[in-house]
């Protein structure tokens, strides 16, 4: 069983006094597996909130399907082990922490004592302990966006779904919230979330998605998205004559860069590499590394966005 | 549990609120001064403490129900707080009744408050009230439930300024629709008369809930009456809840 499965899913906006349509997602179909880190990617209005918002019910589709855990979203027994965090969290504000996460407790139909317990553990976890007594109101940014992480974890969801859980944290917060998507995962727990910082996403996800103005334009495991497309091969060499660097000039990505002794040759392409190797060795060059570069996910990125913007 | 939580939580924010207050006092205060007309008036004195009491108490009430209720739906969509609230294992539906449920139960407090104060003139005037008093309060009380559920009803759809708007020009037509009628039948052309007749039905007819006269007059009022008109603003109430209800079953938070 698939922990959330999206199917020709399409949402439309009516806006303005004409009530003109506007489409927000488009034929979407994604199936997340259970235990999976799936990171969710795309540029500013591409539509991840809107495709959080109908896992949640909090939108209605326009049309296709939408399943978390087997069920249609919305179902409030199978909510029960979904969490939740939506992007920039608002919260009653008079209330503290504790009274809080103390009223999202009811509204799960924790008892008392198993709320107590929940809140303590949580509020440790997640550093919020000293704060938990202080209204709202007094919270820093980033102390909302943990309370917003203890409210989604409040009961012990097997899945989970963040909107932007690393927007608005310094850069301790976002290791913090990364180390917990690491340990939500080795909990064996789904997570499904958006983001555009990418290297966290690199470091966090199985697969990842990302979405283009509505359109999922890619999708996949990171390792082979990024592993497809070797951008260049950087060889570390020494003793290597001038007038050979100039006579290989054409098979170089970029000028040859001197660290101290050694000399940092970037070849264009594997076939560059194997015409520069046999012409380093004839002259007794010598060879300290090779190192292929492959694209980051962020140039993967990059490059499925851009072209689409630029129409 | 889940709608008690959500209610009384909707308790806790309106009892926060300095509107509650602003206007609790002018009531109270309105309602020591009438004891200054007390002192002008020939004969009846209690009565127009009882008046104007009540009338406080349905007027001023009527304000609070209005300026908390618009926001009721609107102000957590607004806010974004119903986000993490419909994630959780609760139905819409929930949401809806436990939100309704706390402004009433602020109402009641506030409604308790200017009550003990109204009892209290009048037991300085004459001694003890009749229980009529009693019966009075109790429409008083009905009628804001009615008024909360209209501004929550208007909450759910709308802005809180045009909800604000909607909900007091219903407040006012459902005190005159019953005189409405009345002068349509008495003056009015065939037109003018079915369309005092629609309105009549369709809006809420406050003045059916309204034993102030009874009260001060110590008139009787007939079981059957009182019984019919407490079933009548129940059945409105529990029309505009689902009304909500429904609106908001269908409602996207975007």
């Amino acid at each position: 069983m698939f922990a959330i499965t999206i199917k020709d899913l399409c949402k439309e906006y009516r806006v303005g006094f004409l009530r003109k349509r506007v489409r927000v997602l488009s034929d979407l179909s994604l199936n997340v597996g259970e235990g999976e880190v799936f990171g969710y990617l795309g540029p500013n209005g591409a539509g991840k909130t809107t495709t959080l918002k109908l896992l949640m019910d909090l939108l209605r589709p326009t049309s296709g399907e939408v399943r978390i855990l087997g069920q249609p979203a919305g179902d409030v027994r199978t909510k029960q082990q979904v969490g939740f965090l939506p992007e920039q969290p608002n919260f009653y504000e008079y209330l503290t922490g504790r009274e809080l996460l103390s009223f999202y407790g009811q509204l799960l139909g924790l008892r008392r004592s198993d709320r107590r317990e929940r809140i303590a553990t949580l509020a440790r976890e997640l550093r919020i302990d000293a704060a938990l007594d202080l209204p709202l109101r007094k919270y820093s940014k980033g102390m909302l966006q943990r309370i917003g992480l203890a409210q989604a974890l409040l009961n012990d969801p097997k899945l989970i779904l963040l909107d932007e859980p690393m927007s608005g944290l310094d850069p301790i917060g976002r290791r913090e919230v990364r180390d917990l998507l690491l340990r939500l995962k080795s909990e064996g727990r789904t997570v499904f979330f958006s983001s555009h910082i990418i290297p966290d996403v690199e470091v966090v996800c199985d697969r990842v998605g990302i979405l283009v103005g509505g359109r999922l334009v890619a999708r996949g495991p990171l390792d082979e998205m990024l592993e497809a497309r070797i951008t260049s091969i950087e060889v570390t060499v020494s003793r290597v004559p001038p007038e050979l660097l100039e006579e290989l000039d054409h098979l170089f990505m970029t000028r040859p860069v001197t660290k101290g002794e050694r000399l940092l040759l970037t070849a264009k392409d594997e076939d560059a590499l194997a015409a520069l190797l046999p012409r380093l060795l004839e002259h007794k060059a010598v060879i300290h590394a090779i190192v292929p570069q492959r694209e980051s996910l962020e140039e993967y990125f990059i490059r499925h966005v851009q072209p689409r913007d630029a129409l | 549990m889940k709608v008690a939580a959500i209610a009384l939580n909707t308790f806790k924010e309106a009892v926060r609120d300095r509107i509650l207050y602003a206007i609790l006092v002018f009531a109270l205060v309105m309602l020591a001064g009438s004891t200054i007309l007390v002192t002008i008036s020939v004969g009846g004195e209690t009565k127009i403490i009882k008046d104007l009491g009540l009338a406080c108490m349905s007027i001023f009430g009527a304000l609070i129900a209005i300026f908390l209720g618009i926001g009721l739906v609107s102000k957590e969509i607004d806010k974004r707080t119903v986000y993490t609230i419909i994630s959780k294992p609760i139905d819409r539906y929930q949401f809806i009744l436990g939100k309704y449920l706390g402004l009433v139960l602020t109402l009641l407090a506030n409604v308790g408050v200017m009550a003990l104060g109204l009892i209290g003139l009048a037991y300085l005037g004459e001694g003890i009230s009749s229980p009529r008093l009693l019966l009075a309060v109790l429409f008083v009380f009905l009628e804001l439930m009615l008024v909360t559920a209209l501004a929550l009803l208007f909450s759910t759809f709308s802005s809180p300024a045009l909800s604000a708007i909607f909900t007091l020009c219903l407040y006012v037509a459902g005190h005159l629709s019953a005189d409405l009628r009345l002068f349509a039948a008495r003056f009015g052309g065939a037109a003018t008369k079915l369309s005092a007749e629609t309105l009549y039905f369709l809006l809420p007819n406050l003045s059916r809930l309204n034993f102030k006269d009874q009260t001060i007059r110590s008139l009787g009022t007939e079981g059957g009456t009182t019984a019919l008109s407490f079933s009548y603003a129940i059945f409105y109430i529990a029309l505009l809840v689902l009304a909500a209800m429904a609106i908001f079953e269908r409602r996207d938070f975007k």
